[in-house]
C-alpha cells in the first residue's frame, strides 16, 4: 500500500497520470509551435494567436456541417479535409495581415503586440457577428470519440492518440522544413542577420510573410485539432493564451528544441500537481514556478545567440 | 519626438505649465460645473485609471518598459483601500446574522471563523493607507528586480509581467474564503463613518481625487524634466551606451517601474472608494492592457495625453457600449491599430504637429478659454 | 456643485408638469369613467419620477452582449425581449406600451455597476432585467439599493441573499440541491459521490450545501475538486474520479469549461448513459449542450426547474412564440425561462400595486401568482425568491432533456438554510 492506494491503483496512477501529462504535453506543443515560429523569426508575440486558433476552429465545424448536408459519406473522413482547410484559412489570413500590418512594425516589436491585441478583439467581434454569441458544437467521426481500455482502471482516450500523433507529425515537419529545406536556411538565415541575409540575396520581405503565414497556418490546424477537447466560440481563443505564451517565453526566443522542453516541462508539472492538489492551486502552482524560474534565468530555457 | 522633450528643457516647463494649468481647470472647473453627479462620478472614475497611464507615460514612453501588468498594481492598492472598507462595512453590528459577526460577509459564507493575520492590519486607516503604497511598489520592486537585474526586457518583460496579472488573478478568485473571490469586495459603505456612497461624498471625492491626480502629474513632470528623466530616455534610445558611461541601468529601470506601480495603486485605492468595490477583473490581463492602450491614445510621450486619453478612451467605451454594444470591440480593436499604426504619438502628437503651429495664429486672435474646452470634447447631457 | 442635485427635483417637476397636461386632454376624451375606477393618470402612478408616461413605460435590460459571457447571457435577452414584446401586444401595463433600454455589461462586473447606474439615475427606468452571473449581481446590488431600484435576476444561484430590491426568479442553491441528491438516492441507491465544479462563488456553496446534505444521509463525498474558470484540461480530475470510483460525479462546472470537461470525459471512456458512474449535473442547460454537443452529454441528468420538453399548454406556446420570434433552430435552457418571468412577475406586480413606484411593486410582490409560466405555476415568496418544482432532466443525444422525475409540490425557497451553512 502506497497512501491510501494499492500496488495496482498506484501503478494505474502513474501511468493514466503519465498519459495525460503526454497529452497535455502535446496541446502546449500545438498551440505554442506556431507562436514560436512567428516569435522566433520576429520576435513579436502575435496576441491574436488564440483567435487564429479558433478560426481554424471554425472552418472544422463549417466543414463538418457541409459533410453532414452534402456528403455524409465522407463523414468518418471529414476531420483530415477540415484540418487542411482550417491551415489555409489561417494561413492566408496570416499572410494578409503580415502585408496589411505586421511589415510596418518590424521596427517596434512592443507596438506589434498591441496591435495584434486590436486585431484579436476585432476578429473576436467578427465570429461573434458571423456565428452568433453562442458557442458552436463540432460534431466528430465516432471513432474519434472511444478510447482503448487497457486495464479495467487505464483507458487511452483516442482523441488524446490522435492530438499526440499530429504534434509529432506537425513538429517533425517543422523541423525538416526549418532545418533540411532551403526555405528553411533562408528563414534560419533572416533570423540571425537580417541585413546580411539581404544582402545576399534573399527575399526577407518574403521569407517574413511565409513564416508569418506559417505560424498562423500551425495554429489554424492546433485549434481545428482543439475541437475535439475544447470549446468553439467567439472568446475560446483567449483561454490558450496565457499558457501559449508562458511555454514559448519558458523556452527561449526562437528555439524549437526550447519551446518543446519547456512544454514538457509544464504539462508534466501542472498534470502532477492536479493530481495531488485541488485544480486551482496546480495551476498557481506551476504559473508561479514557470514565472520564478524565469526570474532566476530569464532568457528561458534555451536561447539562440542573435546578432541585432 | 524624444529630441525635442529632451532638448529643451526648459521652454517646455514653460509649456507644461499651460498644459498642467489647462488640465487643473477642466478637472478642477469645468466638468463639476458642466457635468451631474452621475456623470462626474464616472469622469472621477476614468480618471483613477489616468494615474496608470501617467505611470506609464514615464515607464513605457520614456522608460521604453512596456508594462502589461499595470492592472496588478491597480488592484493591489485597490485591494488594500477595499479592505479597509470592508472591514469597517463589516462591523458586529452591521454583520450579526453571520455566524461569525465581525468578519466580511464573504469569509462567513467560506467558513472562515477568524480574521486572518494578514488582515488585522487593514483595520487601522493609516496602515492600509501605508499598505497601498507600499505593498503594489514592494512588489513593483521584486519583479523589477529580478528582471531588470538580468537585463530583461522588450516584449519577453511584457510577456511576463502579463503572466504575473493572470497568476494573481487565479489566486484572488482562488482564494474566495480571504479575497471575495471572482465577486470582489462589494458592497463598502463607510470611509470613518463617512458614508461615502452619496452624492455629496461623491463630490468630495471626486475632488481628492483630482487633486491627487495633478499631485501625481506634478511628480511626474518633475521626473521628466530631472536629469533622470533626460538619463531615462537616453536609456531608451541606447541603452548601452548609458551603462558604458558608468550608470547602473537596471536600477533607474526598477525606480521609474515602481514609481509607476505607486501610481496605479493610488488610482485603484481611488477606483475602490468611488466605485464602491473592488474586484478581481482589474487585476487580470484584459484591463492590463486597456490601460496601456489609455495611455498610447494618448500619447506615450506626453503626460497630459495620457490623462486625456484615458478621459477619451472611457468615454468612447460608455457612450458607444450605450448606443452599439456589437461595435463597441471593432472601434476598440481599431483604435489599437489606428494608434499604433498611424499615430504611434497619440492625441499628443496630432496636437504638436497639427495644432501647435497654428496656436500663435489663434493666440492673436483669442483668448485661452477658447482652447481650453478644444481638445475635451465636454459630454453633452 | 450646487446644481447639479437640483437636477433631479428640476427634472421631476417637468415631467410631471408635462405630464399633467398630458393627462388632461385624454381625460377629457375618455370620460371620468376609467379615471374612477383605477386612477391610473401618470401623476397617480408614479410619484417618484420614473419614465413613465402617458402612452408608455421605460424598463432596462442588462446583460453581457459581448466578452465570455455572452454566451450565457444572449437567451435571457431573447427571452425578456419577447416578454416585453407580448405584454405590449397584449395592451401593456396599467396602458402603457413598455419600452426598453439595453445596455450592454460587456462581460465585466465593474461595467455593470456603472450601466445599473446609468439605467437608475439617469433613464430612470421602473426596473431592470438583467445580470447573469453572482458577480454581476453583487456589483449592481449596492446600486439598486442605494437608488431603489428593482432587479429581476434570472439565474439559479448560491443563495445566501435577500434584497428588497431584486426578484429572484431562478432557484436558489437548496431548490435546486436538495430535491436532485434525495432523488438520486432514492431512485439511484447512489452512495457515494464526487463533486467538482469551477472556481467561484456559486459551485462552491452549491457543493457546500451538498456536502453537507449528503453527510447528514450518511453517505460519502469521495472527493471534491476546483479547477479555474476557463480551464481547459480535466484528464487529471478525470483520472482520479476512476480512481475513486464514485456513484455519482456532481458537476457544476460552467462555460467553456463545459465543453471540455464533457468531451474529455467521454473520449476517457466514461460512458454516461451507463450511469456507472452516474453524472448529475445542475450547470448543463440546453443552451450549454449546443457548445459540448448532444453525443458527449447523452445519458447525464440535470436537476434545474425548467426543460424545454416539459409538457403543458404554457410551455408549449412559450417554445412556439420563442422560435417564432428568434429562429428555429434555438433552444430554450431554465435561465432563459427564468428571464422570460421577469417581465411578467413585474407587470403582474405593477398591476396589483395599481403604481409604478418601486416601493408600492416591491410591497405587491410577494404573493404575486403566474398561472401562465412556462414551468408551470409559480409563486413570489416574502423573501423575493420563487417557489418553484424541481425536475430532472435526462440528456438525450438531440441535446434536449426528458424530464424523468418532478417535485410533487412547489419547493419553498430558502436562501439562508438552517444547518447548511
Amino acid at each position: 500500500m502506497i497512501g491510501d492506494y494499492t500496488y495496482d491503483q498506484f501503478f494505474s496512477i502513474l501511468a493514466m497520470q503519465g498519459f495525460a501529462g503526454l497529452v497535455l504535453f502535446s496541446v502546449f506543443v500545438l498551440m505554442a509551435l506556431g507562436l514560436a515560429i512567428i516569435f522566433g523569426q520576429m520576435g513579436v508575440i502575435n496576441m491574436a494567436h488564440g483567435e487564429f486558433m479558433i478560426l481554424g476552429a471554425y472552418v472544422t465545424w463549417g466543414t463538418g456541417l457541409f459533410v453532414t448536408n452534402f456528403a455524409p459519406a465522407l463523414f468518418p473522413i471529414y476531420f483530415f479535409v477540415a484540418m487542411a482547410l482550417a491551415f489555409c484559412a489561417s494561413f492566408t489570413l496570416g499572410v494578409f495581415v503580415e502585408w496589411a500590418m505586421i511589415r510596418h512594425l518590424y521596427k517596434r516589436p512592443l507596438d506589434t503586440l498591441l496591435a495584434t491585441w486590436g486585431l484579436s478583439l476585432i476578429l473576436q467581434q467578427t465570429y461573434r457577428s458571423v456565428f452568433g454569441a453562442r458557442e458552436v458544437g463540432v460534431t466528430l467521426p465516432d471513432w474519434m470519440m472511444g478510447s482503448l481500455p487497457l486495464t479495467d482502471i487505464i483507458e487511452v482516450p483516442i482523441n488524446g492518440l490522435f492530438v499526440m500523433a499530429l504534434t509529432t507529425l506537425i513538429a517533425i515537419a517543422v523541423a525538416l522544413l526549418m532545418y533540411k529545406s532551403r526555405w528553411g536556411k533562408q528563414v534560419r538565415a533572416v533570423t540571425q542577420n537580417r541585413i546580411m541575409a539581404g544582402a545576399v540575396g534573399i527575399n526577407t520581405k518574403m521569407v517574413d510573410r511565409m513564416t508569418f503565414g506559417l505560424g498562423c497556418g500551425i495554429a489554424g490546424v492546433a485549434g481545428s485539432a482543439f475541437t475535439m477537447i475544447g470549446s468553439t466560440g467567439p472568446t475560446a481563443g483567449q483561454l490558450y493564451i496565457v499558457d501559449t505564451f508562458l511555454v514559448v517565453v519558458f523556452g527561449g526566443a526562437g528555439s524549437l528544441i526550447g519551446t518543446i522542453a519547456s512544454a514538457f516541462a509544464i504539462s508534466q508539472a501542472q498534470s502532477t500537481m492536479e493530481f495531488f492538489l485541488s485544480g486551482s492551486m496546480a495551476k498557481v502552482l506551476t504559473l508561479l514556478t514557470v514565472v520564478g524560474i524565469l526570474m532566476l534565468r530569464p532568457q528561458g530555457l534555451f536561447t539562440l545567440k542573435i546578432r541585432r | 519626438m524624444s529630441s525635442t522633450t529632451s532638448a529643451a528643457p526648459r521652454t517646455f516647463f514653460g509649456k507644461d505649465a499651460i498644459a498642467f494649468i489647462v488640465l487643473a481647470a477642466l478637472i478642477l472647473v469645468v466638468f463639476p460645473v458642466a457635468l451631474d453627479i452621475f456623470r462626474l462620478n464616472l469622469v472621477g472614475k476614468y480618471l483613477t485609471y489616468a494615474f496608470v497611464a501617467v505611470g506609464l507615460v514615464l515607464c513605457w514612453g520614456f522608460g521604453g518598459i512596456l508594462s502589461l501588468g499595470q492592472g496588478i498594481f491597480f488592484g493591489l492598492g485597490g485591494y488594500c483601500m477595499a479592505m479597509f472598507l470592508k472591514l469597517e462595512a463589516s462591523s458586529p453590528e452591521n454583520t450579526a446574522i453571520q455566524s461569525t459577526p465581525g468578519i466580511p460577509d464573504f469569509m462567513d459564507w467560506n467558513q472562515v471563523t477568524e480574521l486572518p493575520w494578514w488582515w488585522v492590519p487593514f483595520n487601522s486607516f493609516p496602515l492600509a493607507l501605508i499598505a497601498i503604497l507600499l505593498v503594489p511598489t514592494a512588489f513593483a520592486y521584486v519583479i523589477g528586480a529580478a528582471m531588470f537585474k538580468r537585463r530583461v526586457g522588450g516584449v519577453y518583460f511584457a510577456i511576463i509581467t502579463q503572466a504575473v496579472a493572470a497568476i494573481l488573478t487565479i489566486l484572488i478568485v482562488g482564494q474566495q474564503g480571504y479575497t471575495g473571490g471572482i465577486n470582489g469586495m462589494t458592497d463598502l459603505r463607510t470611509l470613518l463613518g463617512w458614508d461615502i456612497r452619496t452624492d455629496s461624498a461623491k463630490l468630495i471625492l471626486y475632488f481628492v481625487n483630482a487633486v491627487l491626480l495633478l499631485g501625481v502629474i506634478l511628480i511626474a513632470l518633475f521626473v521628466k524634466s530631472s536629469k533622470f528623466g533626460r538619463l531615462l530616455i537616453a536609456m531608451r534610445d541606447k541603452e548601452d551606451r548609458v551603462r558604458f558611461s558608468g550608470y547602473d541601468v537596471a536600477n533607474f529601470k526598477i525606480f521609474v517601474f515602481c514609481l509607476a506601480a505607486a501610481f496605479s495603486a493610488i488610482g485603484g485605492a481611488m477606483f475602490a472608494l468611488q466605485v464602491g468595490f473592488m474586484s478581481p477583473s482589474f487585476v487580470g490581463i484584459v484591463p492590463s492592457i486597456e490601460m496601456v492602450i489609455f495611455c498610447a491614445v494618448g500619447g506615450r510621450l506626453s503626460i497630459f495625453g495620457a490623462v486625456y486619453g484615458a478621459l477619451l478612451v472611457n468615454y468612447a467605451k460608455t457612450t458607444f457600449s450605450e448606443s452599439f454594444p456589437e461595435l463597441w470591440l471593432f472601434a476598440m480593436g481599431g483604435l489599437f491599430i489606428a494608434v499604433v499604426m498611424a499615430f504611434p504619438n497619440g492625441l499628443a502628437g496630432i496636437w504638436k504637429s497639427h495644432v501647435e503651429p497654428l496656436l500663435p495664429r489663434l493666440m492673436k486672435r483669442l483668448r485661452p478659454p477658447a482652447i481650453v474646452s478644444a481638445p475635451t470634447k465636454a459630454p453633452a447631457e | 456643485m450646487t446644481d447639479a442635485p437640483a437636477n433631479g427635483p428640476y427634472t421631476l417637476n417637468r415631467r410631471k408638469l408635462l405630464a399633467a397636461m398630458a393627462t388632461i386632454p385624454a381625460l377629457g376624451m375618455l370620460g371620468g369613467s376609467r379615471a374612477f375606477a383605477q386612477d391610473t393618470s401618470t401623476a397617480a402612478v408614479n410619484t417618484t419620477g420614473l419614465a413613465v408616461t402617458d402612452t408608455d413605460v421605460t424598463v432596462g435590460i442588462l446583460h453581457s452582449v459581448t466578452g465570455t459571457m455572452a454566451i450565457s447571457e444572449t437567451g435571457s435577452v431573447q427571452a425578456e425581449i419577447l416578454a416585453i414584446e407580448q405584454i405590449n401586444a397584449a395592451g401593456g401595463v396599467l396602458g402603457r406600451q413598455i419600452k426598453y433600454i439595453q445596455e450592454d455589461g460587456a462581460s465585466d462586473w465593474p461595467t455593470f455597476a456603472e450601466k445599473a447606474k446609468k439605467l437608475l439615475v439617469q433613464d430612470k427606468v421602473a426596473s431592470v432585467m438583467g445580470c447573469w452571473t453572482s458577480a454581476s449581481r453583487k456589483a449592481v446590488l449596492p446600486v439598486f439599493e442605494q437608488y431603489n431600484g428593482m432587479l429581476y435576476y434570472p439565474t439559479f444561484y448560491e443563495g445566501l441573499e435577500e434584497s428588497p430590491n431584486v426578484i429572484y426568479t431562478g432557484q436558489e442553491a437548496t431548490q435546486q440541491i436538495l430535491a436532485g441528491i434525495d432523488w438520486v438516492v432514492d431512485t439511484k441507491g447512489a452512495k457515494s459521490f464526487y463533486l467538482l465544479g469551477s472556481d467561484y462563488i456559486w459551485p462552491r456553496t452549491s457543493n457546500k450545501i451538498a456536502r453537507k446534505h449528503i453527510e447528514m444521509k450518511g453517505l460519502k463525498v469521495v472527493g471534491e475538486e476546483y479547477y479555474p474558470l476557463e480551464h481547459t484540461q480535466f484528464n487529471s480530475v478525470i483520472n482520479k474520479i476512476k480512481l475513486t470510483k464514485p456513484d455519482v460525479i456532481y458537476a457544476i462546472v460552467v462555460g467553456g469549461s463545459n465543453v471540455a470537461f464533457y468531451k474529455q470525459l467521454k473520449a476517457a471512456g466514461i460512458d454516461l448513459t451507463k450511469e456507472a458512474p452516474l453524472l448529475l449535473t445542475i450547470s448543463v442547460t440546453e443552451d450549454e449542450i449546443l457548445g459540448i454537443g448532444g453525443e458527449n452529454m447523452v445519458g447525464a441528468y440535470a436537476a434545474m426547474k425548467y426543460f424545454q420538453s416539459i409538457e403543458n399548454d404554457n410551455n408549449k406556446a412559450f417554445v412556439d412564440a420563442f422560435k417564432a420570434r428568434w429562429g428555429d433552430g434555438i433552444v430554450i435552457g431554465d435561465v432563459t425561462q427564468a428571464a422570460y418571468l421577469g417581465p411578467w412577475l413585474w407587470k403582474a406586480a405593477v398591476e396589483k400595486a395599481g403604481s409604478f413606484d418601486v416601493d408600492k411593486v416591491r410591497e405587491a410582490s410577494p404573493g404575486i401568482e403566474l398561472a401562465t409560466a412556462p414551468e408551470g405555476y409559480v409563486k413570489v415568496h416574502d423573501n423575493h425568491h420563487l417557489w418553484s418544482k424541481l425536475r430532472i432532466g435526462h440528456a438525450r443525444l438531440d441535446g434536449q432533456y426528458d424530464v424523468v422525475y418532478e417535485t410533487a409540490d412547489l419547493m419553498e425557497p430558502d436562501p439562508f438554510p438552517e444547518g447548511y451553512q
